[in-house]
């Protein structure tokens, strides 16, 4: 099932190169490479303490305390596990947050809707339900216009109806405004559900990678799936038997 | 057979309360207490159980709050006491929140000021009264400095640690919006660390209080600290009464503008929350 990456055709969105990170003796991430194409959606995949999270966070600017080449477009939007709102502003306030010249209501509203939470512009944090929340937090990432999308397992803390809802919208803003997706999970199904490449990390490197080739939109139980679904689980060390 | 029923872990019948209880609302209730206090302070008063010299009833006091008030000694008494400690209360703010923010913003900061600032508040501040003295002379100033040092330490303490409070995970968050270090710290820092900057108010403000009877008691021309000093040199119980009051309603007072900021600038945390 492992297939080369086809060569891009253009400059990648993202490119890392012999990315090396410790923390003290423990080595985190191993000469790491990894490319992602302008509007291609990526799940990276891995067992918790794989270093997945390490590589996001560098991606992202908040950890530069790394050895190796990363180029990463200016403009990201990221989404957190947890929402990480500002409980002390309001949600439009929160979506608008770091916007250069500032935002306005207006900025908020129309990418507020685009989350179905235009009605929840005026309300606190602590009012909002955990989809909610979440869906303000990708609103704040959408805001920025972003070239690439950072997700962090942003549905794990959801219930199984949320986190298929969440799914879906991501889905449909990711093929509305067409930028980049890197999505960190351990979720195999939604790997599957998502995206265009999975690539699977073990021991701080890239392990092997397989292009989803399933037409969209996918379904579980559509032809293809299981087989693609037990061949990831069989990579993890997991049969799919329960 | 209900009994055996029951003997083996059977039915319970839960009877529903009656919802709200009949009679007087609740502030009604509070103010029975205080008022209950007052008339028996009155009836003790009348009865000739205490001497008015010792403790003038109620009724008198408000007698001598009116000549008081009549005569202008207390308006002037209490301007000159709410401007040591407006004074007092602005310095010691500004102090305490600007070097909290220095020593909670950067490491040099932290490192120069944060040791000897915690080893500054060991110190009794009631006991610099004589230092102060010394140093800035009889006058208004050392009277300013004391109860600015009283609300200092309060503010500074509570600043910085409501600055190390704050979630790492909001931080990265700000960070990761583009936010500069200037807007991490108005976005971010600053609004997680104001429930605990207002705590530390309230309590400075309960100590400026303090400082001002303490300031006012040392060679006051002027104040409430004034009249108290004043009144017992010539015996009047009453007048320490009335001015023991109205350092009460003023501390009262002060609590209630803070409960005011705090129901404004707190809106967000559901505690304080007003709707």
């Amino acid at each position: 099932m492992t297939r080369t990456v086809c060569p891009p055709q253009s400059a990648p969105a993202v490119r890392v190169r012999g990315l090396n990170k410790n923390f003290g003796a423990r080595r985190v991430l191993a000469d790491l490479d990894i490319d992602i194409r302008p509007g291609e959606f990526v799940a990276l995949l891995g067992t918790s303490g794989c270093g997945k999270s390490t590589l996001l966070r560098i991606l992202c600017g908040l950890d530069t305390q790394f050895e190796g080449e990363v180029a990463v477009p200016s403009r990201r939007g990221v989404a957190f596990q947890a929402p990480r709102l500002m409980p002390w502003k309001r949600v439009w306030e929160n979506v608008v947050l770091g916007l250069s010249p500032p935002g306005s209501l207006a900025d908020a509203a129309s990418v507020l809707a685009e989350v179905m939470l235009e009605h929840r512009a005026a309300a606190w944090p602590r009012e909002l339900s955990g989809g909610e929340a979440q869906r303000a937090a990708l609103a704040r990432a959408l805001v920025r216009q972003p070239d690439i999308l950072f997700l962090d397992e942003p549905f794990a803390a959801l219930d199984a109806l949320l986190r298929l809802k969440a799914q879906q919208l991501v889905a449909r803003v990711w093929e509305r405004h067409g930028f980049s997706v890197l999505l960190v999970t351990h979720d195999v199904e939604e790997a599957l559900l998502l995206a265009d490449r999975i690539v699977l990390m073990c021991d701080g490197a890239v392990a092997c990678q397989m292009d989803v080739t399933l037409a969209r939109p996918r379904d579980v139980s559509g032809p293809g799936f299981g087989a693609m679904r037990r061949t990831l689980l069989a990579w993890l060390g997991v049969s799919g038997d329960v | 057979m209900n009994t055996l029923l029951f003997r083996q872990g059977g039915m319970q019948i839960i009877v529903p309360r009656p919802q709200g209880r009949s009679g007087l609302p609740r502030p009604v209730r509070r103010l029975l207490g205080p008022v209950l206090l007052l008339a028996v302070w009155e009836g003790a008063a009348l009865a000739g159980w205490v001497s008015p010299d010792t403790l003038p009833a109620p009724h008198s006091l408000f007698t001598t709050c009116r000549e008081l008030a009549a005569g202008g000694e207390l308006a002037h008494a209490l301007e000159a006491s709410l401007a040591r400690v407006s004074i007092g209360v602005v310095t010691g703010l500004a102090c305490g929140v600007g070097l909290g923010l220095l020593s909670s913003l950067t490491a040099l900061g932290e490192d120069l000021i944060d040791g000897v600032v915690h080893m500054a508040r060991t110190l009794p501040w009631v006991g610099l009264i004589p230092l102060l003295i010394i140093w800035l002379g009889i006058e208004e100033a050392s009277k300013d400095a004391l109860i600015a040092l009283a609300v200092f330490f309060p503010v500074y303490i509570n600043l910085v640690s409501g600055v190390r409070q704050v979630d790492p995970g909001l931080i990265e968050a700000g960070r990761t919006l583009g936010l500069s270090r200037l807007g991490v710290v108005r976005h971010v820092l600053l609004p997680g660390a104001m429930p605990n900057l207002l705590t530390g108010l309230r309590y400075a403000l309960g100590s400026a209080w303090l400082a001002l009877v303490f300031a006012e008691q040392v060679n006051s021309l002027n104040g409430l600290g004034y009249l108290i000093n004043h009144a017992r040199e010539i015996y009047r119980t009453d007048i320490i009464v009335v001015c023991l009051f109205i350092y009460a309603f003023l501390g009262l007072a002060a609590d209630f503008s803070i409960r005011f900021l705090e129901s404004r600038l707190l809106a967000w945390n559901g505690a304080f929350a007003t709707s």
